[in-house]
């Protein structure tokens, strides 16, 4: 069969040969532009960023919320190190900064839950749409989260430390290596923090309503995650095992990072350890709901 | 308007016992949250003997003494925290246009019986506090007059929060700060704070009226501040007296108000 001259063809339609050349309209509408891998996840971290940057009013509300509580909890701590001065290896200014950098971190690590649309996603049956996308879920979230976190952190975690700093005086690390192992420790726990929320969030698959799972989530990312009382002074076993637990990596080992207490690596490859456990579990579970999603035509 | 309330209420509480084991799971997870708090106090307490000159067991009759009004609120009055999510949904034309108070139908919006827990929890440590402390009878007719304060206290911090999200539509969180901050700011005893913070939660924002000015009397102790006497018997009239500009307040909310007509 002859294919038809190009002189009858008209431009503003797609071709009719079934092997159009590259640059044509057909060619566009047929070929997947896909991102390279590393410059998509930039991109959706980038997304997650201004995602959150549109509602800075919230996030300042939440910085308010989050300062004030600092102030009330910085009493209940310079009351108790008054009574029991160096408790935990911390002096006075290092419990004061351990208030406000706990309360700075709310924010960021998503530490009352949520942050992840997944469990409306997973009951609207949207999930199905995020399943088939040409890139896996729990990358896809884990970069729009690191985005959010970033966005958090700078919005709701700097104000409570100024606030600190202003009021009461908190310790800042001077050397640059601190800080770059603070950071570290900081990224870190992002990541973990996500991976569990992921895995919080994808239970909804199986139990409809994730309020339960939320609530019990909620005890651990508070409270055994060193954010209202440090880990150090749990009495006597309790310490020494919420501290190796996977919330400590959230919030209690990233505080030591920044307080410059403990060893540096080991608290670094405790944290990477949950973050790989987490995300671990996290792609198995993902494997799990794309056997168990149903999409019902139409 | 009180038979409109719980009739809302039950209607309500109906709605969410369509779902049992739900239901009674909240229940248990509203009293290991509330329970949080009480950890705390113990896990500083394993640590010392007196914070600021108060032991354990007093420390827990504060908490107590604040948290049962506030639960109390959290259950029947925190509602009202929704003004803004009716706002930017539009539903607040429809609770205007029923022939019922607005307060009364947004206190009992999505009444969540399930806060139960919460108020049994803070009952139970009370209960404790007051049994351990072996408390002068003679001075205890006070505690119901202190939690009926803070029950006025609190719904009044909140109704004045539900007002002020008519301006603050968009940051509804800032209210937070007043509301869990007050029951967090009234757990502790007051000594631990500072001087110019304990007298602006007793004499702006009457706080300190919720537990700890008539704490003291229950405890039979001095105020480490040295304020005059007769302050802890000025709860109820501090109650009123924070009322009247949240009823104000919610009355202008309501009246100027402006649908987006859609």
């Amino acid at each position: 069969m002859p294919s038809p001259t190009p002189a009858t063809h008209n431009p503003c339609l797609p071709s009719a040969n079934p092997c159009p050349g590259p640059g044509t309209l057909r060619n566009r509408a047929l070929t997947h532009r896909r991102c390279k891998t590393i410059p998509l996840y930039a991109r959706l971290v980038r997304y997650g960023f201004r995602k959150h940057a549109t509602y800075v009013g919230a996030a300042l509300a939440g910085a308010f919320t989050n300062s004030v509580f600092g102030i009330l909890r910085a009493y209940i701590l310079i009351a108790l190190w008054q009574a029991r001065p160096g408790l935990a290896g911390y002096d006075l200014i290092d419990a004061v900064t351990y208030c406000f950098i706990t309360q700075a971190f709310i924010g960021p690590m998503q530490l009352f839950g949520g942050g992840l649309g997944i469990p409306e996603r997973i009951r609207s049956g949207d999930i199905a749409l995020d399943l088939v996308r040409p890139a896996s879920l729990q990358l896809w979230s884990l970069a729009e989260d690191l985005g959010r976190a970033l966005y958090l952190f700078i919005v709701r975690g700097l104000p409570p430390m100024f606030v600190g700093a202003a009021l009461f005086g908190i310790f800042v690390p001077t050397d640059p290596g601190h800080w770059l192992a603070f950071l570290t420790g900081f990224m870190i726990a992002a990541v973990a923090s996500f991976g569990w929320r992921y895995l919080v969030a994808l239970s909804v698959c199986w139990l409809v309503d994730d309020r339960g799972v939320a609530v019990l989530s909620l005890v651990f990312t508070t409270f055994m995650s060193g954010m209202m009382v440090p880990l150090h002074i749990f009495p006597g076993w309790f310490a020494d095992l919420a501290r190796s637990l996977p919330w400590a990596a959230m919030v209690q080992l990233p505080t030591d990072l920044y307080l410059g207490k403990g060893p540096v690596l080991e608290t670094l490859a405790l944290q990477a350890f949950w973050a790989a456990v987490l995300l671990g579990l996290g792609a198995l579970g993902t494997r799990a709901i794309r056997h168990k999603v149903v999409i019902q035509g139409g | 308007m009180v038979r409109t309330y719980f009739l809302l209420v039950w209607t309500w509480t109906r709605a969410s016992a369509a779902y049992p084991a739900s239901f009674a799971l909240m229940c248990v997870l509203g009293f290991v949250t509330a329970a949080l708090d009480v950890a705390v106090i113990l896990v500083i307490f394993a640590n010392t003997t007196t914070l600021a000159g108060f032991s354990r067991d007093e420390v827990l009759f504060l908490y107590g003494a604040a948290a049962l009004p506030f639960t109390i609120c959290d259950t029947f009055v925190s509602n009202i925290d929704r003004v803004s999510q009716h706002i930017k949904a539009g539903t607040l034309d429809t609770v205007l246009i029923r022939p019922v108070s607005a307060w009364v139908q947004l206190t009992a919006d999505r009444f969540n019986a399930n806060r139960i827990g919460r108020i049994l929890q803070a009952c139970l440590v009370l209960g404790y506090a007051v049994a351990a402390l072996g408390l002068d009878w003679e001075r205890t007719w006070m505690i119901p007059v202190m939690v009926l304060t803070g029950v006025v206290i609190f719904s009044a911090l909140w109704t004045l929060g539900g007002a002020l999200q008519f301006v603050l539509t968009d940051a509804p969180e800032v209210i937070s700060s007043f509301t869990y901050g007050g029951l967090q700011l009234t757990q502790y005893p007051f000594s631990i704070y500072g001087r110019d913070l304990v007298s602006g939660v007793t004499y702006v924002l009457p706080l300190a009226f919720v537990n700890w000015q008539p704490g003291l009397y229950v405890l039979g102790r001095d105020d480490p501040f040295g304020t005059p006497e007769f302050l802890r018997f000025l709860g109820p009239a501090a109650a009123l007296v924070l009322s009247l500009p949240a009823a104000l307040a919610w009355r202008q909310g309501i009246r100027h108000y402006r649908s987006t007509g859609s």
